[in-house]
C-alpha cells in the first residue's frame, strides 16, 4: 500500500530542534513564517534579522541566509541589508522588549522612511529571555519581575500600543495585529503574514504584523491557561485587526 | 586630475568613494559634518546611496547590514557620536564584518566642544566597546596621506574582515590644502563568500552572528580573534620617522600634533639641537619598532598630543623603562602652538624634565 503525503515539515525551517519552553507560541510563529517563505517561493532571496530576546537563535531555525542584530537595532540592520539589496526580502523577527524598548526609535524610524522590510513582531507582554521583567507592552495590573505589585501606570507608565502607533506613520503600507490563541486566529495570522511579504513584494513599504503570543514560563501558567489568557486578556488591551492597508505605496 | 583645494571632511569622503565605497550611513555632527553632507552629493552620482540614520546607534547598525552583503560600507562621526557607535563596532568585531569608521575627535568629556582634539585615543586603540577585542587605527596627519589612508582602511577591513577606524580631529576635518586625486574608476565587488545576499542555489544558509552560548566555544572564537588580532599586528604597523639617526631626543606625535611638533623640531635643528621625530601612522597596532631600535641610544622621548597623556602610555610600554619619556599635552580642544612645543625640546634638551 502506498502512502500519500498529506501533511509536511516546511522547507522554511531547518532541522534544528528549537530551544523554546513548552507551549511557548515563538514556534508557531516561527512555522508560519517558515511556510510562508516556502509557498512564495523566496526562501533563496530573503535576508532575515534575528533579534535579541528568546527568538535571539531564530537564525538556527529559518532556512535562509539570517543576520544576528543587537538588541533593538534589527530594522536598523534590516535597513543596511535592504538597501544594499533591494531586490531581496528581508524581515526581522523581534519581541516586544527588543521592539517596543531599547528599538522603539529604529521601529519608529524605519517605518517612517518606509523601508520595505517586513516587521514579525512578537508581543508577549513580558521579557521572556531576561527572566520575565516588564516590558512597555505588559499590562496595567500585570506581575513581572519588575512590577511585583502589578504594572502600576503613575508609576511605571502606560503600556505602548506598536501597531496603532506606527499606522498613523506615512511611511507603513500594512499593519496587522494577530493572535496565535486558538486555530482560527493562527490561521488568520499566517494570512497576515503572507500578506505582509506580498507588500514588500509589491515595494509598497513597511509591513508589521503583531503577534499576540504566550510565555508560559514567565506568567506563571500552563500552556492553556497561556492561551485564555492571550484571549481574556491581551486581545481586549490589543485589538486584533488590520491597522494599515495602503496597497498604493503612497507612504513611500 | 591635477590638484584641488579641498577641506579634510571632503578629502575622506571622496577618498572612501575612490576605495569603491558606495555605501554611507551617518548623522550629523560638528566638526564632521561636510563629510556627511559630502556623501549626500557624491554617492548618487557613482551609483551609490547615502543614508541619513535617526541616531549613531542607527547609523552603525545599518553599516552593520549592510557590510553583511558584502559592499564597501562606511560611517563617520564626531566624539560623542563615535561614543555611541561603540556598541555597533563591538558587533562588527564580534561577527567578523568589515567597515569604516571615521571619527573626527572634537574636545571632551560629555559635550565638551567642537575644537579638535586627540582625547579619544583610549577609546579607539583599546577597544571602547565590550569583550576583549582592538580594531585598527589609521591616523593621517596631511590632507593629501587622508587619501592613501582610507584605501588602506578598507584594504584592511577586507584583508581581515574588521571594522577600521580613521582618526582625525578637527583641525584635520576643517582644514584646506590641494590634494591630488587619481581618476575615479568602476571596481568589480570583491566576491565574499561569507556575506549573506540570500541562499541563490549556492548552499546552505549563511549566518552572520556574534553570539556563541557556549563557553567553551566563544574561548576559541576569542582566541582565533586574538590570533588576526596578533597577525595584524604583525603586518600593519605603520610610521614615519624624522631625522631620528643623530637625535638625542626625540619627539613623538600623531595626526594634527604631528605637523605642529615638525616644524618645532625643523627649528630645533636650525638652532643646533640633535632632535628626531616618530609618527605613529597606525594607532594600533602601535609601531613599536622605531622605539625598540633608538630607544638604547637616545636621551629621552617627549609625546606630544592633543589630550591629557593617552598615547604617551602606549610609548612608555615600547620604552619599557630604558629611556626617560615625558609628556606634554594641551586639552579641552587647544592646539599646542609650534612656539610651546619647541619651548619643550628645549627643556628637554638642557636636561630638565618636562
Ligand atoms: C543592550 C542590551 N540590553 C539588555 C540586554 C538583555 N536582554 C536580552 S533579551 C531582553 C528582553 C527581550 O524581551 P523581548 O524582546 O520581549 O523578547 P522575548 O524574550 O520575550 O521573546 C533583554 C533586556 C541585551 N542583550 N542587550
Ligand atoms: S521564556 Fe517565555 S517567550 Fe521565552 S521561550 Fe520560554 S515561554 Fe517562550
Amino acid at each position: 500500500m502506498t502512502m500519500k503525503t498529506v501533511f509536511e515539515k516546511t522547507t522554511g525551517l531547518t532541522a534544528n530542534q528549537t530551544h523554546y519552553c513548552p507551549g511557548c507560541t515563538h514556534g508557531i510563529i516561527h512555522r508560519m513564517v517558515g511556510e510562508v517563505l516556502e509557498e512564495m517561493g523566496i526562501l533563496e532571496d530573503t535576508v532575515g534579522v534575528a533579534s535579541v530576546g528568546c527568538s535571539v537563535l531564530s537564525y538556527e531555525y529559518f532556512n535562509c541566509d539570517m543576520t544576528q542584530a543587537a538588541h533593538g537595532r534589527a530594522p536598523a540592520v534590516a535597513t543596511g541589508i535592504k538597501r544594499v539589496l533591494p531586490d531581496r526580502f528581508v524581515f526581522t523577527y523581534q519581541g516586544d522588549g527588543d521592539l517596543a524598548s531599547i528599538g522603539i526609535a529604529e521601529a519608529v524610524h524605519a517605518a517612517a522612511r518606509g523601508e520595505n522590510i517586513t516587521v514579525i513582531f512578537v508581543n508577549n507582554a513580558i521579557y521572556g529571555m531576561t527572566g520575565g521583567q516588564m516590558a512597555p507592552t505588559t499590562l496595567v495590573g500585570q506581575k513581572t519581575a519588575t512590577t511585583p505589585f502589578g504594572r502600576d501606570g503613575s508609576i511605571q507608565g502606560l503600556p505602548i500600543r506598536v501597531s496603532e502607533m506606527l499606522s498613523t506613520l506615512d511611511g507603513t503600507a500594512y499593519i496587522e495585529r494577530v493572535s496565535t490563541h486558538d486555530v482560527p486566529n493562527i490561521i488568520k495570522a499566517k494570512k497576515a503574514i503572507r500578506k505582509a511579504f506580498e507588500t514588500q513584494k509589491q515595494g509598497l513599504g513597511f509591513s508589521m504584523v503583531e503577534v499576540l503570543s504566550s510565555c508560559p514560563t514567565n506568567w506563571g501558567l500552563d500552556p492553556n491557561e497561556s492561551l485564555d489568557w492571550i484571549k481574556d486578556n491581551m486581545v481586549p488591551a490589543y485589538p486584533l485587526g488590520v491597522y494599515k492597508n495602503s496597497q498604493k505605496g503612497d507612504g513611500r | 586630475m591635477g590638484k584641488v583645494l579641498m577641506k579634510g571632511n571632503e578629502v575622506i569622503a571622496e577618498a572612501a568613494v575612490h576605495a569603491g565605497c558606495k555605501y554611507f550611513f551617518g548623522y550629523p555632527i560638528t566638526p564632521q559634518s561636510e563629510l556627511v553632507a559630502y556623501m549626500a552629493r557624491r554617492l548618487p552620482e557613482v551609483g551609490g546611496l547615502f543614508l541619513q540614520a535617526e541616531s549613531e546607534v542607527a547609523a552603525i547598525n545599518m553599516v552593520y547590514g549592510a557590510a553583511g552583503t558584502g559592499v564597501r560600507v562606511m560611517t563617520s562621526s564626531s566624539s560623542p557620536g563615535f561614543s555611541l557607535k561603540q556598541e555597533g563596532i563591538s558587533y562588527l568585531v564580534g561577527a567578523e564584518l568589515p567597515a569604516l569608521i571615521v571619527n573626527v575627535v572634537r574636545g571632551g568629556p560629555g559635550l565638551g566642544n567642537i575644537q579638535p582634539a586627540q582625547s579619544d585615543y583610549f577609546q579607539v586603540t583599546k577597544g571602547g566597546g565590550h569583550g576583549d577585542y582592538h580594531t585598527p587605527v589609521l591616523a593621517p596627519s596631511t590632507l593629501q596621506e587622508i587619501i592613501d589612508l582610507t584605501e588602506a582602511a578598507f584594504d584592511i577591513a577586507d584583508r581581515y574582515r574588521t571594522p577600521v577606524i580613521l582618526l582625525g580631529d578637527g583641525m584635520l576635518g576643517q582644514m584646506m590644502e590641494p590634494v591630488e586625486f587619481k581618476e575615479w574608476k568602476e571596481r568589480e565587488p570583491e566576491q565574499k563568500e561569507w556575506a549573506t545576499t540570500g541562499i541563490r542555489g549556492d548552499g546552505k544558509p549563511r549566518i552572520i552572528s556574534s553570539l556563541e552560548l557556549n563557553a567553551d566555544a566563544l574561548e576559541k572564537r576569542n582566541e582565533l580573534l586574538q590570533k588576526k588580532f596578533a597577525l595584524i599586528k604583525q603586518n600593519e604597523a605603520r610610521y614615519e620617522t624624522f631625522e631620528i639617526d643623530d637625535a638625542e631626543y626625540i619627539v613623538t606625535a600623531y595626526g594634527t600634533a604631528a605637523r605642529i611638533a615638525l616644524n618645532a623640531i625643523n627649528k630645533a635643528r636650525k638652532d643646533g639641537l640633535k632632535i628626531g621625530m616618530i609618527r605613529p601612522i597606525t594607532l594600533w597596532p602601535f609601531p613599536e619598532q622605531p622605539f625598540i631600535e633608538t630607544r638604547d641610544r637616545v636621551k629621552g622621548y617627549l609625546s606630544v598630543e592633543m589630550s591629557a597623556g593617552q598615547m604617551v602610555e602606549d610609548v612608555r610600554l615600547a620604552v619599557e623603562g630604558r629611556t626617560q619619556v615625558s609628556f606634554f599635552g594641551r586639552t579641552g580642544g587647544v592646539v599646542p602652538t609650534q612656539e610651546e612645543i619647541f619651548d619643550q625640546i628645549v627643556k628637554l634638551a638642557g636636561g630638565v624634565e618636562v
